[in-house]
């Protein structure tokens, strides 16, 4: 088994990166007054400074430990993973990014209900955004006990709970003291932070080979045990027609989900207009092809220098990669720097994650559901605050339930249910004159409902050994991710729900304004 | 430019900056702010600087999504059901798969810059257009 350095190291380089972001956080917030500071951070962002949080807001555990992690037990399988993450920007520019910031202020909620009846529509996103924040957030959560484990080697289940609901509570904290500002100011550091690892990590790695990827993977291929064939698809989704189709469905839910997450949605309303959510989106697209350049290296060098068998022995299993090998090239040092930036990446996400569930609540349903848009803003912000305070600890109760859970696969499962929910709704709304409430709540219902019910009847919850109820066979449904059935199903409904609905006259001038809106920006300033 | 004065209901909503030709001064020519100072919308929308807004942003828009998306799924579908095609060796251990799979990151950044230039060169002054026939800003 190999050491992982200096657990008190690591929790101090961590406790220092907490304490600075912290402060950093409570300077940028001194004004956090009114609901745009606190949901949007006063739309006062630059593209590029938010194109970084919005890339921190992928760079999740689970895209950095996950990814590399897949990446060196599984080689090329995982590496198709991370094309997804990459191409997932383009949907996020071309078709939502900027008719989304014209037309929103806080929520996602306010573009679906922005044409159409507003109680009924504002409750199905609602809904919606705290399912998917919900099920993102115990992957999150359950990444950082497999971390917690490795880095600090507490190994008893209790010892991991206590950790858990430290990391639990920090983050509520952020968002509490920081409300958007500060989470936004916590992502940028950390992505910052980030991208300079990986990069010096791979630039490090090519020098010792020569600047040869190909070298790279000749000496990591001598360290699995498929030798060569794990350069080759297959190694982790097999070659069964189910496996394949699970993969394709994967795939679909990667591309389709990302720009449909609401934390990410809602990181367009942090910019002053359409134009800077473009800028941004540009610049998250070029962090994350420099990242998963970077991975690609990172995860062929810890096969090729800390070994398959290592890594899969090691307390975090394959999270544990790029952890093991920034300790086989940098020591206790740069293992306590790696792991730090790990932490501070399951912190920021979560706080971000915990920021849209407790907007959505507060400022969907508690001011536009039950008090019919006449809430007192001080009021509102101060439910969304309690709101994130019981997220927080519902997302600790959960992540401490999910401990042990493979963490990349409940983010695809997160993907599957906010592409099936979200995208088709926010596409009709933008660019599909006559969509209406009906058809809105089809298309939310029917995505979000036949997602959760397939996930149900999947191998993931039983009838298989990794299942979560390992003991009971009630899977009819074979795929373990829904996504290609469920995405174009919440098509289907949306479309046939409306053709098939009256259309809502009183509804036209609202329809007007939000198409003129979208795609000029006339009216959007907020 | 003239600015156009706040009325006591506008102050419900977001304030809103009015700049431009068509205001109060001139009630004769054809207005797209209503008296208190909201555009109307339904008016904008069938202008024909807003028509071709709206061409120019779907003619880029939807033909580049199906182009990505078919480029990304034929990646997908090639790794999943053409294992030998994807597993030949071009470079070294590196494979056809490896070089699709970059091949992705590169059209994504060529699609991203792409559009960001159109947006600038014929989306950006379009609206620019729009902005100054209506009289009003974003």
């Amino acid at each position: 088994m190999p050491t992982t350095g200096n657990p008190v190291l690591n929790l101090s380089v961590f406790a220092v990166f907490v304490l600075i972001t912290l402060y950093i956080v409570y300077r940028a917030s001194s004004r956090n007054v009114t609901a745009s500071d606190y949901y949007a951070a006063g739309s006062s962002f630059t593209g590029a400074q938010n194109g970084v949080a919005l890339s921190g807001d992928f760079l999740s555990a689970a895209s950095f430990l996950g990814i590399s992690g897949g990446i060196a037990a599984h080689g090329y399988d995982g590496f198709l993973y991370s094309v997804g993450w990459v191409v997932a920007w383009l949907v996020g520019l071309l078709l939502i990014a900027e008719g989304l910031r014209n037309t929103g202020r806080f929520t996602v909620g306010d573009v679906l209900a922005f044409r159409m009846r507003q109680r009924p529509v504002r409750a199905a996103a609602a809904n919606a955004t705290l399912v998917i924040s919900f099920f993102y957030m115990i992957a999150q959560m359950a990444g950082a006990g497999g971390l917690i484990a490795l880095l600090l080697n507490v190994s008893s289940k209790w010892g991991q709970a206590l950790l858990i609901a430290v990391v639990g509570m920090v983050m509520v904290l952020y968002v509490l003291v920081g409300g958007m500002k500060g989470t936004t100011w916590v992502q940028i550091i950390k992505a910052v932070l980030l991208l300079l690892c990986v990069t010096l990590m791979s630039i490090f790695l090519l020098g010792k080979f020569g600047f040869s990827l190909s070298a790279i993977m000749q000496q990591a291929t001598e360290h699995n045990k498929l030798g060569e064939a794990v350069l080759d698809p297959g190694a982790k989704y097999g070659f069964s027609t189910m496996s394949k189709l699970d993969f394709v469905s994967l795939a679909l839910s990667l591309v389709l989900g990302i720009a449909s997450l609401p934390h990410v949605l809602m990181r367009f309303y942090t910019v002053p207009n359409a134009s800077e959510a473009r800028r941004s989106v540009v610049w998250a697209t070029w962090t994350m092809v420099i990242f998963y350049l970077c991975t690609l290296v990172i995860g062929f060098g810890a096969m090729a220098l800390v070994g398959t068998d290592t890594i899969a022995a090691a307390p975090g299993g394959e999270n544990s990669a790029a952890p093991l090998l920034a300790f086989r090239i940098g020591g206790a040092v740069l293992l306590g720097i790696v792991s730090a930036v790990a932490f501070a990446t399951i912190l920021a996400v979560v706080a971000g994650l915990t920021l849209a569930a407790s907007a959505s609540f507060a400022h969907d349903v508690y001011a536009n559901v039950i008090k019919r848009g006449n809430a007192e803003p001080r009021r509102e912000i101060r439910v969304a605050r309690l709101t994130a305070v019981v997220v927080g600890a519902l997302s600790i109760v959960g992540g401490i339930a999910a401990n042990g859970q493979n963490v990349a696969f409940l983010v695809s499962l997160a993907l599957a249910l906010a592409a099936s929910a979200n995208l088709s709704t926010i596409l009709y709304t933008i660019f599909w004159r006559r969509f209406n409430t009906t058809g809105t709540l089809w298309s939310i219902y029917g995505g979000l409902g036949s997602c959760l019910v397939l996930i149900i009847f999947s191998p993931v919850m039983s009838g298989a050994k990794t299942s979560i109820f390992p003991d009971v066979d009630f899977a009819w449904f074979p795929l373990g991710n829904p996504g290609l059935v469920s995405i174009p199903f919440s098509f289907l409904c949306g479309f046939l729900a409306t053709i098939f609905s009256k259309a809502e006259p009183e509804n036209a001038d609202r329809a007007a304004e939000m198409e003129v809106r979208a795609i000029s920006g006339i009216g959007a300033r907020a | 430019m003239t600015k156009a004065v706040w009325s006591p209901g506008e102050t419900q909503h977001e304030h809103r900056e009015m700049r431009g030709f068509a205001s109060f001064e001139d009630p004769a020519a054809l207005s797209y702010v209503d008296s208190d100072g909201n555009p109307k919308f339904t008016l904008i929308r069938e202008t024909d600087e807003f028509r071709v807004l709206r061409r120019r942003l779907t003619a880029f828009v939807f033909p580049m999504t199906a182009l990505f998306l078919s480029s990304y799924l034929t990646f997908v579908l090639l790794s999943a059901y053409a294992h030998e095609f994807v597993s030949t060796k071009v470079i070294g251990v590196i494979n056809v798969g490896i070089l699709l799979g970059l091949g992705q990151f590169v059209t994504s950044i060529i699609i991203t810059l792409g559009y960001a230039r159109y947006a600038k060169r014929r989306l950006d002054p379009q609206r620019q257009l729009l902005a100054e026939k209506t009289g009003v800003e974003e």
